[in-house]
């Protein structure tokens, strides 16, 4: 079974995907800010992270940048999940080694399509 | 909707696009066509029936048809066939057609251009093996308001998210307010044509790779042979055919073989 972290700072949204990421067979850890996914990831790094962009302490592409440099942080599959939906957001992110991008609203055929594309499913 | 109006609706359906109803869509029947009732003044499907039964207004049955066989579509939809299509069949082509340097491919149920798309960014992709090649993307389909759709390739961000990479979209697209656009040298590597799979389409020419996929899930079994056995003939000999997950030719008809380990990929029988 492989390990999914959703980091996202709204309760609500954690939810909706665990559920759908749950139903394709991923073991979920959740994180409210990226401080507290990076912390997740010293711990245990996942297979995979869905990571929002706007949250608080600490955001998606700091965590991000943060992960690559971390021992073993070149294996997750990072993929963004957030409201940013514009060109330069996406090249930023993509630039910082993210390997896929969801624009929200999202929902489960997005999420389902998203990780088979990067070989997750 | 009354029995008779039913059997008429389908018959008439059958009759101009080889689509079959069964009694199971019904609700099919009403989510697409209520539309056009109520754009014509009707508040149920009765009047809509009863006007098309006079059968004087051609531009009604047309939006009818329309209306009936516009179909979902993706980028890269299935990914396997898009797979294959990059990794076999491509450089097989190009082997093959070295000398000649020309490559044609026909989707023959182009609907809102995602097909057609998907193979002329592996073209592009692909571009540094085939230098100085011509190659010509045609996609048709039988609903001129899909192929209007189809040559802005405008997206909105929900379908560019469904089966499209976001390098790809990084890559060939641009942001025009709440759309994303398909960039203007892929749109220009693609030629769209309304096209009626029951009329004759011989004059199209021969083409390399034909895709043609869940359209024909829609036809009987005579309108199924009918429209292969006339793709046979406009398949250059060493050509293939992509035809969709639940389709087959099997106990269609025998002018086509599956190719071996290409799943829902096929060639010339003989």
């Amino acid at each position: 079974m492989k390990s999914c972290l959703i980091v996202d700072d709204s309760k609500v949204i954690r939810m909706v995907a665990r559920r759908i990421l749950s139903e394709l067979n991923f073991e979920i850890e959740e994180a409210v800010d990226g401080q507290d996914a990076l912390q997740a990831c010293q711990k245990n790094m996942p297979d995979a992270v869905l990571l929002d962009w706007n949250m608080p302490v600490m955001n998606g592409l700091e965590f991000l940048i943060k992960l690559r440099q971390e021992k073993g942080g070149d294996r997750p599959i990072v993929v963004f999940c957030t409201t940013e939906n514009d060109m330069e957001h996406i090249q930023k992110a993509l630039m910082a080694g993210a390997n896929e991008y969801i624009m929200k609203p999202f929902d489960r055929e997005i999420i389902e399509a998203k990780f088979a594309q990067v070989g997750l499913l | 909707m009354n029995s008779a109006d039913f059997q008429f609706l389908a018959d008439f359906l059958k009759k101009g696009s080889g689509l079959v109803v069964s009694e199971d869509k019904m609700y099919l029947l009403e989510s697409r066509l209520l539309p056009i009732a109520r754009e014509r003044g009707h508040n149920t499907l009765d009047g809509l029936v009863a006007e098309l039964r006079k059968g004087t207004d051609s531009s009604l049955k047309v939006a009818v048809i329309e209306a009936m066989t516009t179909n979902e579509s993706f980028f890269f939809r299935d990914t396997k066939p898009f797979q294959i299509f990059e990794n076999e069949t491509l450089p097989a082509l190009i082997e093959a057609r070295a000398a000649r340097k020309r490559l044609r491919i026909w989707c023959a149920a182009a609907s809102t251009g995602q097909e057609p798309y998907s193979l002329a960014m592996i073209l592009k992709e692909n571009a540094a093996k085939m230098p100085g090649w011509r190659t010509e993307i045609l996609g048709t389909d039988l609903s001129s308001e899909v192929l209007e759709k189809a040559k802005a390739g405008m997206y909105s961000q929900f379908e560019v998210q469904r089966g499209l990479p976001i390098s790809l979209l990084v890559k060939y697209f641009r942001q025009v307010n709440e759309m994303w656009q398909i960039d203007a040298a892929i749109r220009a590597s693609v030629r769209f044509q309304k096209l009626n799979l029951m009329d004759n389409f011989t004059h199209l020419g021969k083409f390399d790779v034909i895709f043609c996929r869940n359209v024909l899930i829609y036809f009987d079994q005579q309108t199924k042979a009918e429209v292969l056995e006339r793709m046979s003939t406009m398949l250059e000999p060493d050509g293939v055919l992509f035809l969709g997950g639940a389709e087959t030719v099997l106990g269609i008809t025998d002018k086509f073989k599956p190719v071996t380990g290409q799943r829902g990929v096929y060639q010339h029988a003989a």
